[in-house]
């Protein structure tokens, strides 16, 4: 205990030098209370800064953010749709090029960056981001992934795990939840031959704040995708947002890595996995699922870590 | 400006005004019968003869979209499609108006699936009529030009600041090489101003556009929208005036082709107008009272410029190029009966459907269209007629 004060001391001297104390997104949201998303993006927030715009898409974040008179965001945002707001980035992005060389702004360095949740990500904005991704637009995606359509009331979307009880793939006499495993968007994001695509987790801020300011420092597209932890949908502890963002990283159940000009890192290293069981049961979500169903889960999950792992390491030769 | 028309296709004629508007970006997705325009605009991209960002996007959904984001940032935004493209960009369509984005949009207009048809009618804007853009047809190529010019004008207005539907007829109209004056780039910034986007997205003064609007300012919100719109017609008709003074060309919201005396008045937008404007001239030739209206303006509706040149007329026949199913039969007879319904002096309204996926009316089927119209006219039977169909 004493030596947990220490440390935390010593978070009171090298936070401030290492974090900005500006907060472009502020508090007085209408987020859920222990909202892991939100959390993900007050540091995605304070990783871009001031000289940027917000590109909003439909979703949790996009209402609890904005409504009218109100508003959290000190930087410029925009939203539109649910699913375009990687093609509106591309049209931001394009119009500040032109006007910076025709003289109408003073210059195009300015950081776009669009957001959206699993559902605008993996299902619905997969074509709009994919065609942006493509194109090669200067622009920063973060999908911020809990996993299911929570905005609307928890139904399941291509994101959500295998085995997840949500209102669309409920554990029943018949079915066990969510019967498809989740889609690997990352892989989908690298296959764009972008400069630089992450998974990350507020639970590892510094690591979440460094992966943002990579993306943005690239040239070209980044795309980012960040365990954003949600005890609505979820049924978890609202205290436990960061701790189940631990659990995720350490039982394999959500790998954090960097895909950089095509190469992997595994940016934290899990040489041992903590029992999957760990993470599962503080959700509710998963609550149904039989020892014989976790087996099989954590199987596939140590399966995919080694394959991650393996791709890492013949490329770090 | 060479004061001497050059023969060329409409759709390159509106590609080379659009580079003399000063585009910033263009967005847009191929499909027939538009692609001439964004093929054209492509290549003088890739000469380094338009200084613009073209983005070749992966759906019109997505043109929309990027449109949406150009035209927050303060630039000035192109685009262009044509049927099931802008049934595709539907919902944006909506949210390009709510939120006061400028933006203009060729429309090559064409028909709906299904059947599948490439060829022309009104269809598609007609669908897209209540989304809150400005709806603006042309007749020939170069009324395709020069309103395309007066677009950007009445978009960027101040105090209109509403996407704009340039529609021109596909292939009746876009394909067709027609002689046309294209105003110089001098010319144009002449009456086109720079455009200055009143709270554009940009770090030095942050905005916040799309915000959730609960049932306490959703109403108040819309009722602002359509006043914005209902006003515009103003600014529109000052545009066409002062278009008037400087190229000698003019335009009205609601155009008269020998209204003067005629007992018989036919309605028409868009290329068939032409077509109808010589079957008045053979009518007249025989001493028939019949002359002709052609709507300019869709959207807003010119209630009141309707109502004074129709007044003195017995008959008026509207003819749609676009079927509205299980309604009233034409889109446009309907939006004319209720503008002139209960108040009087006006004449009676009949309604023909013709001229659908690309079906030719030629000066023979209009003066039969006359016949129809008349008969319809005292006709309580049937809501409305349609022209020319197998049986």
């Amino acid at each position: 205990m004493e030596k947990m004060t220490n440390n935390m001391q010593n978070y009171n001297v090298f936070v401030p030098r290492i974090v900005d104390n500006d907060e472009p997104y502020s508090s007085g949201h209408r987020g859920c209370v222990g909202c892991g998303e939100v959390l993900a993006m007050r540091l995605v927030a304070k990783a871009i800064g001031r000289n940027a715009v917000v590109c909003a898409s439909t979703g949790c974040m996009e209402i609890i953010s904005s409504q009218f008179p109100y508003n959290s965001w000190k930087i410029p945002w925009i939203h539109t749709l649910f699913e375009n707001s990687a093609a509106v980035a591309s049209g931001i992005e394009a119009a500040y090029k032109v006007m910076a060389r025709k003289g109408k702004i003073p210059s195009a360095d300015i950081s776009v960056v669009a957001m959206g949740g699993d559902g605008g990500t993996f299902d619905i904005g997969l074509q709009a981001l994919s065609g942006a991704l493509e194109r090669g637009h200067d622009f920063l995606y973060v999908c911020y992934d809990n996993e299911a359509y929570m905005n609307t009331g928890v139904q399941r979307s291509s994101a959500t795990p295998f085995g997840a009880s949500t209102s669309t793939s409920p554990a029943g006499k018949r079915r066990s939840g969510q019967h498809a495993w989740k889609k690997n968007m990352p892989s989908i994001a690298a296959a764009h031959n972008i400069p630089y695509v992450a998974t990350a987790c507020p639970s590892y801020p510094y690591d979440l704040m460094e992966k943002v300011k990579k993306g943005l420092a690239v040239k070209g597209p980044a795309y980012i995708q960040i365990y954003s932890s949600c005890p609505t949908g979820w049924k978890c502890d609202s205290a436990d947002a960061v701790k189940v963002g631990r659990l995720a990283v350490e039982t394999g159940a959500y790998p954090m890595y960097e895909i950089v000009n095509g190469q992997v890192n595994i940016t934290i290293p899990t040489p041992e996995f903590r029992p999957l069981k760990e993470y599962l049961e503080i959700q509710r979500r998963f609550r149904h699922l039989t020892e014989e169903d976790i087996a099989v889960i954590e199987e596939r999950l140590h399966k995919e870590y080694r394959e991650l792992e393996e791709k890492s390491k013949c490329q770090n030769k | 400006m060479s004061n001497k028309p050059v023969g060329m296709e409409v759709s390159v004629a509106l590609s080379e005004t659009i580079m003399h508007c000063d585009v910033d970006v263009i967005a847009a997705y191929p499909i027939t019968p538009q692609t001439h325009i964004v093929e054209h605009l492509a290549d003088l991209f890739a000469d380094g003869e338009m200084d613009a960002e073209y983005i070749p996007v992966e759906s019109e959904h997505s043109a929309l979209s990027a449109c949406m984001g150009s035209a927050a940032a303060g630039a000035r935004t192109f685009t262009a499609t044509a049927a099931q493209g802008l049934e595709y960009m539907h919902e944006t369509l909506f949210i390009a108006s709510a939120m006061r984005m400028p933006i203009v949009m060729a429309i090559a207009n064409r028909a709906l699936s299904a059947p599948i048809s490439v060829w022309g009618d009104h269809s598609d804007v007609m669908a897209a009529r209540d989304t809150g853009w400005i709806s603006i047809f042309a007749e020939n190529g170069q009324e395709t030009v020069d309103l395309a010019i007066m677009s950007f004008r009445i978009a960027e207005d101040h105090k209109v600041l509403l996407p704009v539907f340039l529609n021109l007829d596909g292939f009746h109209l876009s394909h067709m090489i027609e002689p046309v004056l294209i105003p110089s780039r001098e010319e144009v910034k002449a009456f086109l101003p720079e455009h200055i986007y009143p709270a554009p997205l940009h770090p030095s003064k942050p905005v916040a556009m799309g915000e959730c609007a609960g049932p306490n300012i959703y109403t108040e919100a819309k009722k602002q929208q359509w006043e914005v719109l209902e006003k515009s017609i103003d600014i529109i008709r000052q545009v066409f005036a002062d278009f008037g003074k400087q190229f000698g060309r003019e335009y009205h919201l609601v155009e008269e082709y020998k209204v003067e005396g005629a007992k018989t008045l036919l309605l028409t937008m868009g290329s068939y107008s032409e077509t109808a404007m010589t079957c008045v001239d053979k009518m007249r030739a025989q001493g028939k009272k019949v002359g002709l209206i052609r709507l300019r303006c869709f959207r807003p509706f010119p209630f009141d410029d309707l109502r004074k040149v129709v007044k003195n007329a017995d008959t008026l026949i509207v003819l749609d190029r676009s079927l509205v199913m299980g309604g009233p039969g034409g889109p446009v007879m309907s939006e004319v009966r209720s503008a002139l319904f209960g108040r009087k002096g006006m004449p009676k309204v009949s309604g023909i459907v013709g001229g659908l996926g690309g079906r030719d009316i030629t000066v023979e089927d209009f003066e039969k269209i006359y016949d129809l119209g008349e008969k319809l006219a005292n006709d309580q039977s049937r809501e409305f007629a349609m022209y020319g169909v197998k049986e």
